[in-house]
């Protein structure tokens, strides 16, 4: 186990996407020694996913919105004290008075031989969020890839799923998704969005102090248009054809609920699905720690934060998507109020009263906005009936809804911490990040589903060798 | 209108590699990963499940669902979505958990 010699530093910042990084210049600004970690090669998070260097891109601009602020951000790191740590996995993070200690693991997956333990006197969790799933008849046929994911290997390995891919599924990175792999040359026959866009006008508040989403909106809608992509809202893909690959999928209207109609399947001919429901915060660090949560409008579990970032825990900041899933000026917000309050906590740096003002005030009208949109795009109860008895609901366990039916049905689970010790469910590779929002609400039959706690006391996963080493330091174990 | 990913960002990459998958050469360029180089071959499958013997590759592509783990170079279980491809690495199907070697 590595321990840095520049320790402790003021803060830790986990996450080097838009908040992660405006937290961390802002801090390093106004005189803290700051660290900086994330799992990837590069800083930008998931939203600014760029080539490798070696790619050499001269429009890496080209698959982004506001590549800009990220220019901004990028030069303002190089030009701080900030160390930044790429390659590094964080799985626990521990209170070692007067320290945390962040542990990680180091290498492109987390599998070189060294951990590493970085210790600071503050911690910024920046850690975003992952997309949300609801499983499908033949959701698992290679070929079919999450929207997120189409767009990650979009952005960063310039390479594509297929040549004719249809994007499904609800929330606004759907437009983004379908305009990147139609600029990319896919063709995309159907954006199928499961909710209805009206459902905005229900927030006209929201709408009217945030005219920058509407822009971007008619942004996306117009890329739409010149590539042809034909968008066809409360609908969903309800079965994907194929034995080894995708050939097909139908895509069926929905009723209000989400729930099928009758006869409405029409089939579109496809070599590749895009879909994801929106996005869930990744919180488990915070979880572990005793952070406090709440249900948010789209039925995500996400942070209770202060008004100046703070968890419930004091000393452990959150920016970004941990909060409630909010975009990326909201991270930039957040992360730059963070990175403000942590210096002043500290007593870094002259208080800045104005320009916490204007941040906050920003965050709270960003804020109105997410919520209205994740409250149009919650998932409507209905998306149940698409399953059928041999759909696999848990990837990684192949546990199918079949099985989670019989678990609630007749052995009377209503949870889904009950189901997965019935089933498997949920207790693979991926801790349940995939099927989580799925047997949640099959657990919950016909009333509100609980938000699955995210709670995994190991955020990756983590060789036994390395805890061996943990337990051989008394004073560094978890 | 661009017509490759690489074409719309003005992409021109360092020279490509060699990479194999189950004994098949394909090629890759610098900075990618594994994952990215079969898809770029038009390969989306390189993993059976251990229950129902199923194909698999990459899904989420940000490290988070493990579908895409894959054997490089003898190691079983790597997420090919994270691990950038490195010349003559050899790329083979995992099937199930990775670990018959182990004669577990």
């Amino acid at each position: 186990m590595t321990d840095s010699a520049s320790e402790p530093y003021d803060l830790a910042v986990v996450g080097a996407g838009p908040a992660g990084l405006a937290g961390a210049v802002a801090a390093a600004e106004l005189g803290l020694g700051v660290v900086l970690l994330d799992a990837s090669a590069h800083t930008g998070g998931q939203f600014y996913r760029q080539p490798a260097p070696q790619a050499r891109a001269a429009r890496p601009e080209a698959l982004h919105h506001d590549w800009s602020a990220y220019a901004g951000l990028r030069r303002r790191l190089a030009e701080s004290s900030v160390r930044h740590l790429p390659g590094h996995h964080v799985w626990s993070i521990t209170h070692e008075a007067p320290a945390w200690s962040v542990h990680c693991l180091t290498g492109d997956d987390g599998s070189d031989e060294q951990p590493v333990r970085v210790r600071a006197r503050a911690v910024l969790l920046a850690t975003g969020a992952y997309e949300r799933h609801l499983p499908f008849p033949g959701w698992t046929l290679p070929g079919v890839v999450s929207a997120g994911g189409a767009q990650a290997m979009l952005k960063s390995g310039l390479v594509l799923p297929g040549r004719r891919i249809v994007v499904a599924g609800s929330g606004p990175l759907l437009l983004a998704v379908a305009s990147s792999l139609a600029a990319a040359g896919a063709r995309v026959p159907a954006l199928v969005e499961a909710s209805g866009y009206l459902a905005y006008a229900r927030h006209p508040r929201a709408l009217a102090a945030n005219p920058q989403k509407a822009a971007e909106a008619l942004v996306h809608g117009a890329a739409l248009l010149r590539h042809g992509v034909r968008l066809r809202s409360r609908s969903a893909v309800t079965a994907v054809h194929g034995t080894d690959r995708v050939e097909a999928v139908t895509v069926t209207r929905l009723d209000r609920t989400w729930r099928p109609v009758q006869g409405s399947g029409r089939r579109i001919a496809c070599d590749a699905l895009a879909v994801g429901h929106g996005l869930v915060p990744q919180i488990e660090l915070a979880t572990a720690l005793g952070c406090a949560t709440r249900t948010s409008a789209d039925g995500t579990s996400a942070l209770v934060l202060g008004p100046l970032q703070e968890t419930s825990v004091r000393g452990l900041w959150a920016a970004g998507e941990t909060g409630g899933v909010g975009g990326v000026r909201l991270a930039l917000a957040e992360g730059e109020l963070a990175g403000i309050a942590v210096a002043a906590r500290l007593g870094a740096g002259r208080a800045r009263g104005s320009r916490i003002v204007q941040l906050r005030r920003r965050r709270d009208r960003m804020r109105a906005f997410a919520d209205a949109m994740a409250a149009a795009h919650t998932p409507g109860p209905g998306w149940r009936c698409w399953l059928a008895d041999d759909t696999d609901v848990c990837r990684c366990e192949e546990v199918t809804a079949g099985r989670i039916r019989e678990a609630v049905d007749d052995l009377g689970a209503r949870d889904a911490r009950t189901v997965k010790l019935l089933t498997r469910a949920g207790m693979g590779w991926c801790q349940g990040r995939m099927c989580g929002p799925a047997v949640a609400c099959l657990a919950a039959r016909d009333g509100a589903p609980e938000p699955p706690p995210e709670r995994r006391p190991f955020a990756v996963p983590v060789p036994m060798s390395v805890l061996a080493q943990c337990a051989d330091q008394p004073n560094t174990a978890p | 209108m661009a017509r490759t990913p690489a074409e719309l960002v003005g992409a021109q990459p360092d020279p490509p590699f060699e990479i194999t998958f189950d004994g098949r050469r394909i090629t890759a360029v610098p900075g990618q990963s594994v994952a990215a180089a079969l898809w770029a071959a038009g390969i989306l499958s390189w993993r059976t499940t251990r229950t129902g013997g199923r194909p698999r590759g990459a899904f989420c592509g940000i490290g988070q669902c493990f579908d895409c783990l894959v054997t490089i170079n003898g190691d079983p279980n790597r997420r090919a979505c994270l691990v950038a491809a490195r010349p003559g690495d050899a790329v083979t199907t995992q099937e199930g958990h990775g670990h018959d070697r182990l004669g577990v």
